[in-house]
């Protein structure tokens, strides 16, 4: 990125008074997200953080934290039944759905991207989820009355129940949740192909003259040009699959939110386990795609 | 000649799964069509479901032989959902939401970050940091601490706990649109400002009449975005003003108690909904913005493409 130098100002009789008053000009600008950043970020992770560490009591004089050590996380790890469950679930999804969506995305993407009839109609199509994605939409349509392929497949589901579990856990949830999960791609779509038209057409023909087939040109030409937006567009799946309303840890999180016996702090407990988890489970992605890269690279 | 026509027959059956830039063979477009009809129907099935399951009648409904063709338009049931969601007053508080914290997102966003992009201002870096990390802090661990503040100074049950985050660019997924903002301003040329300031021009002036109108594409994407995410957010809105102004998605959430309360009120024979009425409630509740969509598809897909995401 190019590096950005002051405008030259008219009359530079006072050039460092000048540039003062223009740093604080943008001070000005920028100040709206200080405040906030400060009351309704930076202010509520702290407390949250306080609330996962003290018991919180809402006493007729005001609030009274009282220090409780680990106590709450030492409930939500070990004393919770189901909080370990939901944990295990909800990332085995999120990490189950990144890949599957990052490839659907790309495959729709190099589909869509040359010029055909209906090309609009599919781009329309597949980017329909993003605006009807909420939480209770979802619990109606994409229950399992309505996506269970599985149950009419009854051989399928045999076979796939019958191999290992490692193999089998995944795949039944990738194939139990696939809508859900390919509703998550629209956004992605659309980035890929706006990826794909940046690369010159030049570069394929010339590929095209040494003689690469379809194969070659997507692994040397299309997947490096994409590489840096593939990179981003993970983070944000990885993000908006583990923020989804409907995920079983954030289900309980919420549930336990309001519950008297520990008010609030049980919630924040957990929320912060989630939230190392999540990025631990990203840091594992990205050296996941990191050292695929470098393999390909050498290959 | 004949053994060039091979290696282009083969050529293209290579293509087919990945595709490229030449034109279309025959047999290539046909697989395309095939397999983005065949994703497209996995895609839609659910939505295709409810729009058939919709009209289903109560007699329908028990009739076993009826699968998903309906033997008349039942109506009923959209009158039904209808009535318990009341869908006028949801809609208004949904678009009341959406709408408004839209604009004020858009607005601090930029705001913010022409600051970041245009200035040379102290901690720079460490605010594109802070600022990226944000999009990294799940809402559960911010939703409990605002719920308290807002609490404290009465704003809950008012619909300030989506405005004042929005106004200050921490509203849902501000970071995104901060920072696709701070690529447009940092994409055009400096003489542009310096030309204006020697016009006499100050630095608010020069913001929106230069910088604004020259990033468009990113105020469409953070206008049409910022809508759909507040219109489809429920969990947070739920907690702060939910029981004051439900909006549409609420009511959705709520429905099998929303419809027996209702029912119990025009002392009908039945309390509870069936699948039929419940999804005919979840299409009333998602068809303002699929007609929204409808109107603004173009605007959409092409915004993604012009937001400068994928650099220039």
């Amino acid at each position: 990125m190019k590096k950005i130098t002051i405008p030259a100002f008219p009359g530079n009789k006072n050039r460092l008074q000048l540039k003062h008053k223009d740093t604080l000009i943008g001070m000005l600008f920028f100040l709206p997200w200080i405040v906030g950043f400060l009351l309704f970020t930076l202010y509520p992770i702290i407390f949250s953080i306080r609330l996962s560490f003290n018991e919180y009591q809402q006493l007729p004089g005001g609030a009274v934290m009282d220090w409780a050590g680990f106590r709450y996380f030492n409930q939500a790890w070990n004393t919770d039944l189901h909080f370990k469950l939901n944990l295990s679930n909800s990332l085995l999804f999120v990490s189950c759905a990144t890949p599957v969506v990052m490839v659907f995305a790309l495959i729709i993407a190099i589909l869509l991207n040359t010029k055909f009839r209906l090309r609009t109609f599919f781009r329309v199509l597949f980017f329909m989820p993003v605006l009807i994605m909420s939480g209770p939409v979802i619990s109606r349509l994409l229950s399992k009355y309505t996506t269970d392929f599985s149950a009419n497949t009854p051989q399928i589901y045999q076979f796939i129940n019958n191999l290992p579990e490692v193999v089998s856990k995944p795949v039944l949830l990738i194939l139990n949740n696939l809508v859900l999960m390919l509703w998550f791609s629209g956004v992605q779509i659309l980035i890929f192909i706006a990826g794909l038209q940046k690369i010159g057409p030049d570069l394929y023909a010339a590929a095209e003259i040494d003689g690469a087939g379809a194969w070659e040109k997507f692994w040397k030409i299309t997947l490096p040009f994409m590489k840096p937006l593939i990179l981003v567009t993970t983070a944000y799946t990885v993000m908006t699959l583990s923020n989804y309303t409907n995920n079983a840890v954030n289900r309980q999180i919420r549930s336990s939110m309001f519950l008297t016996s520990n008010l609030y702090s049980l919630a924040a407990a957990m929320s912060w386990i989630y939230f190392v988890a999540i990025i631990l489970l990203l840091a594992i992605i990205y050296l996941v795609l990191f050292l695929f890269g470098r393999r390909r690279q050498r290959a | 000649m004949h053994r060039s026509k091979i290696t282009i027959v083969e050529n293209k059956a290579k293509g087919i799964i990945l595709g490229n830039h030449s034109k279309d063979g025959l047999l290539k477009a046909a697989a395309r069509y095939l397999v983005l009809t065949g994703i497209g129907f996995i895609f839609m099935y659910p939505i295709l479901y409810m729009v058939a399951n919709s009209f289903l009648s109560p007699e329908d409904l028990a009739d076993p032989a009826v699968i998903w063709i309906p033997t008349q338009l039942y109506w009923d049931n959209f009158k039904k959902a209808f009535q318990v969601l009341d869908f006028w007053n949801g809609l208004k508080n949904s678009l009341l939401v959406s709408t408004v914290s839209a604009l004020l997102q858009t607005l601090s966003t930029s705001v913010v970050s022409y600051g970041l992009a245009r200035f040379r201002l102290p901690f720079k870096k460490l605010f594109v940091v802070l600022i990226v990390a944000t999009f990294f802090i799940p809402v559960e661990i911010t939703s409990v601490p605002r719920y308290v503040l807002f609490y404290r100074y009465g704003f809950v049950d008012t619909l300030l706990p989506s405005y004042l985050p929005a106004l200050s660019a921490q509203g849902l997924n501000s970071a995104i649109f901060i920072l696709v903002f701070f690529m447009f301003f940092r994409s055009y040329p400096l003489a542009f400002d310096e030309a204006a300031s020697l016009d006499g021009a100050g630095r608010f002036k020069i913001f929106y009449k230069i910088a604004l109108p020259l990033s468009k594409p990113a105020i469409l994407v953070s206008l049409l975005f910022s809508s759909v995410w507040y219109w489809n957010e429920t969990a947070q809105s739920q907690m702060y003003y939910g029981n004051k102004f439900p909006s549409l998605m609420h009511r959705l959430t709520e429905f099998g108690s929303r419809f027996a309360s209702v029912m119990k009120e025009s002392s009908s024979a039945s309390t509870t909904p069936t699948q039929a009425i419940t999804l005919a409630a979840t299409m009333l509740a998602m068809l303002p913005m699929i007609l929204f969509y409808l109107i603004s598809q173009k605007q959409f897909i092409n915004s993604i493409e012009h937001s400068g995401i994928t650099g220039e």
